[in-house]
């Protein structure tokens, strides 16, 4: 056994409203330079849509992630070898109008408009090329709430494995929001498709980060990651991703994502896990045991063996105490209604998501109130069909999402009788596995838990820190920054 | 002239590219990459950035075959010059136009895409013309003079007086008499090694071999990792 300690996230897309805060502040924090306008760390994809970068699910194009040859696990476009011999042009890497083709607003010319008949405009412009674009094509978000309508919708991959179950018509239209942002995976592609070894993942907390210094810009990390959250800055050449916010979760901060989500919808905490058991967790022939593989490599705070093994893997009692008070813990390994997302990929993603229930009285036709034992032959009428989020979040195993979704109900079944006095069965708990009192911690933890119980993160140890008071009100990005005064994309990609 | 040319002028080049070299590698480590442009344009990159890759390296076996092995090794193997010449021209004349065709289609490829020639420098245009002379000429010197005129035989002359620049006794009489196409070409090279630390060019040195023999998975400790510096 070889413990490592890992802060990841769930997030509960039930409480997702897709208002894009957690993506604009997260690019104002990290991604607001010349080289990443089309960069976003974090984003909220409307589903069923293509996403960003279009389709980036579909892994016969970009083919990122692993698979398994002859039982063993590869990397999808090929090892090493192969890499080496694609390093003139790599055939798998998006281009930027699979993500988009970033633009500002001439804003001078309405604050410098002489008076006249008609409002003036301000026109879009390119930053990548400071020509006028009138017509901008596409955008991280063209087809947010499914404004691109059956169309594009229609191109989620997805929907692939049941094109002929869901026709995308308006009376059985459905949508649910998707925040993505990298999985800091314990088996990540992008880590084992980096030539030069820049990009590695931490062991004190898991996050997964580029060497800025060592990354030669041969990009095979970006069509490595199946998520494609690893993106290329055309300013500087280097590959740049999510890093969790590494120095607010090293002072015990929430990711800056986190901190100002509307919907209270992310949860971050300390899960403890096996090194050991991941290649052979990743390894598993049947995809759908991919997601019982990935439970069984996190480890119990709580046993006596492991809280001592960690203790000999120099994991502080700050960090095993976090283990044991953390919300990720509770939602994916205790009650089991975070899924990772895609763990078909066999990365082991370690963001998670608790799936969205869907409007309940509308599949129960001539009926004010939906009974307690309705359950679960309803969750097959829902809206959001089982198989499209079974195909997001379990490989295509819908008894995985029948049984999370079965416990989100009988929680609110269970919340609901303390207001009505309602008559709960006992066969209800039994069904779904959880005693009431879980059922009341989970509705809590969901949806009145505070800051603190959200967020348990220890801060890191500050033995490395080097001189603080050098560094202190110094930029990492410092030196690839621009110059003092410089207004990126405005004032230089401005045209004449 | 002929001292400042073939003796003087490469050590100056080798000082100003292993200088060079030093000072970026330890100040900018970030600036470091192989600029690729793949992200703005992929079709074109295709077919002109594997022409040119591919050919170039092959140029370059076959420099080392043509200017490295000295020309009783191929007498000793019982290569006669006639089958040699006829050998370097084919095979390096495919090379070269490889490399050539591949450096137009990228060079027209960047005058034409206008994100990608906003976003050229100037270090980025002087590789370039640089290259295009330099693989130009080679060309010539292959497929024009070799092919033409009757083949120049460098192995007892261009060979022995380059061997010579590594052990410290260059003879600069050896380059004499060689055609003048092989001077200007010999002397722009001289240019590439020059502006090479400068320029993207650096990219070629951080080929990673190292990438077939290391594990999958990197981990590194906050804690105990630190680097060089």
């Amino acid at each position: 056994m070889k413990i490592k300690a890992q802060v990841c996230m769930v997030m509960h897309l039930d409480k997702c409203i897709g208002c894009h805060t957690c993506s604009v502040t997260c690019k104002n924090t990290w991604t607001n330079r010349p080289g990443t306008e089309y960069i976003w760390f974090n984003n909220v994809e409307t589903r069923p849509g293509v996403g960003y970068p279009q389709e980036w699910e579909n892994q016969q194009r970009y083919r990122g992630g692993w698979t398994l040859r002859n039982g063993k696990l590869t990397l999808r476009a090929g090892g090493p070898a192969t890499k080496l011999a694609n390093i003139f042009y790599n055939p798998d890497l998006p281009a930027l109008d699979d993500f988009y083709e970033p633009w500002s607003y001439d804003y001078d010319a309405l604050i410098n408009s002489p008076q006249q008949k008609i409002q003036p405009v301000a026109r879009p412009f390119s930053s990548i090329t400071g020509e006028w674009m009138d017509t901008p094509k596409w955008g991280p978000n063209w087809d947010d709430d499914l404004a691109g309508g059956p169309e594009i919708a229609a191109r989620d991959p997805n929907l692939k494995h049941l094109q002929e179950h869901v026709a995308m018509e308006f009376e059985s239209a459905f949508m649910m929001y998707l925040p993505r942002i990298c999985e800091h995976c314990l088996n990540p592609s992008c880590v084992a498709s980096c030539p030069s070894g820049a990009i590695y993942k931490r062991e004190e907390d898991g996050i997964v980060l580029v060497d800025q210094d060592a990354c030669r810009g041969w990009r095979f990390c970006i069509s490595g990651c199946p998520y494609k959250k690893v993106y290329f800055n055309w300013n500087t050449h280097k590959a740049e991703k999510c890093n969790f916010c590494y120095p607010r979760i090293e002072a015990g901060l929430p990711t800056v994502c986190s901190e100002t989500c509307v919907g209270r919808i992310r949860y971050i905490g300390v899960i403890l896990y096996d090194a050991d058991r991941v290649r052979e967790a990743a390894q598993v022939q049947n995809e759908k045991d991919l997601y019982p593989a990935q439970l069984s490599v996190f480890l119990d705070p709580f046993d006596p063996t492991v809280i001592e093994e960690a203790r000999r893997a120099g994991i502080s009692d700050a960090w095993i105490d976090s283990a044991q008070r953390s919300p990720v813990y509770l939602l994916a390994l205790k009650w089991r209604v975070a899924l990772p997302l895609h763990p078909e990929y066999r990365t082991l993603p370690m963001v998670w998501y608790v799936p969205p229930l869907s409007p309940m009285l509308t599949v129960m036709p001539n009926s004010e109130r939906v009974g307690p034992m309705d359950i679960f032959p309803t969750i097959d009428q829902m809206r959001i069909p089982v198989e499209y989020l079974a195909s997001l979040l379990s490989a295509g195993d819908t008894q995985v999402i029948r049984t999370v979704l079965g416990k989100l109900w009988a929680m609110r079944v269970h919340m609901r009788h303390h207001k009505t006095g309602e008559e709960v069965p006992n066969q209800l708990y039994h069904d779904i596995g959880m005693p009431a009192e879980e059922l009341e911690r989970m509705a809590r933890l969901l949806a009145v838990a505070k800051y603190q119980e959200r967020y348990v993160i220890p801060t890191a140890e500050r033995g490395a820190d080097p001189d603080l008071v050098y560094v202190q009100g110094a930029c990492s990005l410092e030196s690839i920054a621009p110059v003092e005064g410089f207004i990126p994309s405005v004032s230089v990609n401005k045209p004449q | 002239m002929n001292l400042f040319f073939w003796v003087i002028l490469p050590y100056i080049t080798v000082t100003i590219l292993v200088l060079g070299l030093l000072v970026r590698y330890n100040f900018d480590q970030l600036g470091w990459s192989a600029r690729s442009t793949e992200i703005f344009e992929k079709r074109q990159l295709k077919w002109g950035s594997l022409l040119f890759h591919w050919g170039i390296l092959a140029a370059f076996v076959g420099h080392v075959v043509g200017i490295l092995i000295p020309i009783a090794v191929y007498h000793g193997l019982g290569i006669s010059n006639e089958m040699y010449h006829r050998g370097a021209i084919l095979l390096g004349g495919m090379a070269g136009l490889a490399a050539l065709i591949g450096l137009v289609i990228l060079t027209v490829r960047r005058l034409t895409h206008p994100r990608l020639r906003r976003h050229t420098s100037f270090a980025d245009w002087l590789t370039t013309v640089v290259l295009l002379v330099v693989i130009g000429l080679g060309d010539w010197i292959t497929l024009g003079h070799n092919l033409y005129a009757t083949p120049f035989e460098y192995r007892t002359t261009v060979g022995p007086w380059f061997r010579g620049l590594f052990v410290f006794s260059p003879h600069a009489y050896l380059m004499t008499g060689i055609p003048l196409v092989f001077k200007i070409h010999i002397v722009a090279s001289y240019v590439f090694w020059m502006i090479f630390p400068f320029t993207r060019l650096v990219h070629i040195i951080s080929v990673p071999f190292a990438y077939l023999r290391r594990a999958p998975i990197l981990y590194r400790s906050r804690l105990r990792y630190r680097p060089q510096s």
